[in-house]
């Protein structure tokens, strides 16, 4: 079996096009930027509803409790920014304000991990699933591809409550169909497999899945499990590949600790304990370079995910 | 002697007679809730009183039965340690019994060491991080302009809270936007936890610093009800830009010991100290919590 390839869509221009599907449908949708609309993908929002678009300008915090202000009159402010500066500077206003309160305030997290690339450590923001599954009232979304982060923001409307939606600066491999279902709590398998299970988030779906083509190829059986939500977290799926399967390994372009990896190992080892390791960025920021040459570096890769694989299969 | 009816819904527009006498029971209320929960913030809850008061019994159209209706103006408090202040003035006003305010900062109240809207009814926005309240009020004025809805805004701010960054996003972006719906109050007392404003972090010269980020500036005596009640009318006349009002007062006014002297910023009075101030406002201790406890439960 030879290993599959993709086409190439950017998530982030999923988050626009899903702007455009909801500004139509709902007249409360309501979209604020951080000097950085064109890159967000939110220019064709400001063109078709500029009296719902706000640019705010460098000023980020402001931004964050100004959305949460118009949610009060029952708006629903979808604001957008690099997540470096949209969670990063922001902990304070989204804990307190937006989270406590809770305001219904939906936040795109934009050019997030390491495949930024070029702009190096600064904006290539790999602890923002930390920051964010640490704080209670929230739901966080990881859609994988271009057709998940579109249906990632309807999905955020439909929610009465504070949302995080997670997506990237490149252009990543689609891994779904536009009419594949998007539900919110709900992880889908991608691939069948009865030896291991790799769960996997964002861009690293697909190295799962080329992961899942090599492993083929020896005669071993690998799961993937696309996490396209990881609060609330779909336990059911998770519990039963480390009941079907022999083991499990996740994968994530973000910190080890405190995103996919932790809430995967906590579940497994409260409930079904199993073999687990992890493919993440292992405690160091990132640097510049091209987004490809560093996710060989870092290892974010489907040969990574084979070799820990084999590893827990102790072959 | 019965006078008005303090809770009723909608803009109450009371005298400022009146309002002065509810300040004071504002104050009696402060100092008994902190000395009942040997907890809380005395000084900025005791300098603010006044304005408070003027905006939920003067100024601003509220429904303490139903406080998310739909055609309220809106109010915040964004140094929002002062919530004995916000709570007393809530409760004095009908948001909630007044027995509720003996509960503050205790396991068995509704009533978190700083607001909550998930606890309060009333509060809108949980709060008491620093640096916040004027960006969430600024955000309700741009979707009360959105929606072309004449609502007024009102957000309470601490000087030393003018030492946060955020503030100051705030204060560009609500004039860029020309919100002029929007009116900020200064609880310009002077004094914060670790000292004087202006030996810790000058925040002077204030009025020329709003002035330039092209906001309406009023300077008043925040104790004086008079000025209160003309600024509030003279911010709701101005257009084009929001209007900051400078309101001098005096950290822990009302009783007299401890009055602009900034380590009274958070420190509960004992029992008997708030006897003491309780006594120079024309009631006990005990006199006072029996009326708190002895109101009726309403919620």
């Amino acid at each position: 079996m030879t290993m599959r390839t993709f086409d190439r869509k950017k998530t982030r221009e999923g988050w626009g096009d899903g702007l455009i599907d909801i500004g139509e449908q709902h007249g409360d949708v309501v979209v604020m930027v951080g000097d950085n609309a064109i890159s967000c993908n939110v220019d064709r929002f400001a063109e078709s509803w500029p009296d719902r678009f706000y640019e705010m300008g460098i000023s980020e915090m402001h931004m964050v409790n100004a959305a949460a202000g118009m949610s009060l009159l029952g708006k629903v402010p979808f604001y957008v920014t690099y997540s470096a500066f949209g969670v990063g500077r922001v902990y304070d206003q989204l804990r307190v304000t937006v989270g406590y309160t809770p305001c219904n305030v939906k936040i795109g997290g934009a050019h997030s991990g390491l495949s930024v690339g070029p702009d190096g450590a600064t904006h290539q923001m790999m602890e923002d699933l930390a920051c964010m599954l640490a704080l209670p009232n929230y739901t966080v979304l990881t859609p994988a591809d271009y057709w998940e982060t579109r249906k990632a923001v309807a999905a955020a409307h439909a929610i009465n409550g504070p949302v995080y939606i997670r997506f990237g600066r490149e252009s990543v491999p689609i891994v779904t169909t536009e009419a594949d279902p998007f539900e919110v709590g709900k992880a889908r398998v991608l691939a069948e497999g009865e030896d291991a299970t790799c769960i996997a988030i964002g861009t690293m779906v697909a190295e799962a899945l080329l992961a899942h083509d090599k492993l083929a190829e020896d005669g071993i059986g690998l799961r993937v499990i696309n996490m396209s939500t990881l609060k609330p977290l779909d336990t059911e799926v998770i519990l039963g590949a480390a009941r079907e399967t022999k083991g499990i390994v996740t994968a994530e372009e973000h910190q080890l600790h405190g995103g996919l990896a932790s809430v995967v190992a906590q579940t497994v080892s409260r409930h079904a304990p199993v073999p687990m390791d992890y493919v993440a960025v292992e405690d160091r920021y990132g640097r510049s370079g091209d987004s490809e040459e560093l996710l060989d570096l870092y290892g974010l890769r489907w040969w990574k995910i084979v070799e820990k694989v084999k590893g827990l299969l102790q072959l | 002697m019965p006078t008005v009816d303090r809770t009723a819904p909608g803009r109450l527009e009371l005298p400022a007679d009146e309002l002065r006498a509810i300040a004071t029971d504002v104050r009696r209320d402060i100092l008994t809730m902190i000395a009942n929960a040997n907890s809380g913030h005395t000084g900025g809850s005791l300098s603010a009183c006044d304005f408070l008061t003027a905006i939920l019994f003067h100024a601003a159209t509220i429904d303490p039965r139903n406080p998310s209706f739909d055609n309220r103006d809106f109010w915040n408090v964004s140094n929002a340690h002062i919530s004995p202040l916000i709570y007393s003035v809530m409760a004095e006003r009908g948001y909630f019994p007044l027995c509720e305010l003996l509960g503050f900062r205790q396991l068995k109240g509704n009533l978190q060491g700083h607001p909550s809207a998930h606890d309060t009814p009333g509060i809108e926005a949980s709060a008491g991080s620093l640096g916040q309240g004027l960006s969430v009020a600024i955000g309700v004025a741009m979707a009360s302009r959105l929606d072309k809805h004449p609502r007024r805004v009102f957000c309470c701010l601490g000087d030393g809270e003018l030492q946060e960054g955020s503030i100051w996003e705030a204060a560009l972006s609500a004039a860029h936007y020309h919100c002029d719906n929007l009116t900020a109050i200064v609880d310009y007392n002077g004094a914060q936890i670790d000292g004087r404003v202006e030996d810790i972090i000058g925040i002077a010269p204030l009025a020329e610093k709003w002035e330039s980020f092209n906001w309406h500036v009023l300077e008043i005596d925040g104790h004086d009800m008079d000025q209160i009640l003309d600024a509030l009318r003279e911010a709701d006349r101005l257009t084009q830009q929001p209007t900051v009002i400078l309101a001098h007062t005096l950290m822990g006014k009302g009783w007299r010991e401890i009055e602009d002297d900034y380590r009274w910023h958070g420190k509960p009075p004992t029992v008997d100290q708030a006897n003491t101030a309780l006594m120079q406002l024309g009631t006990s201790y005990d006199e006072w919590r029996e009326r708190l406890a002895g109101s009726e439960v309403t919620a």
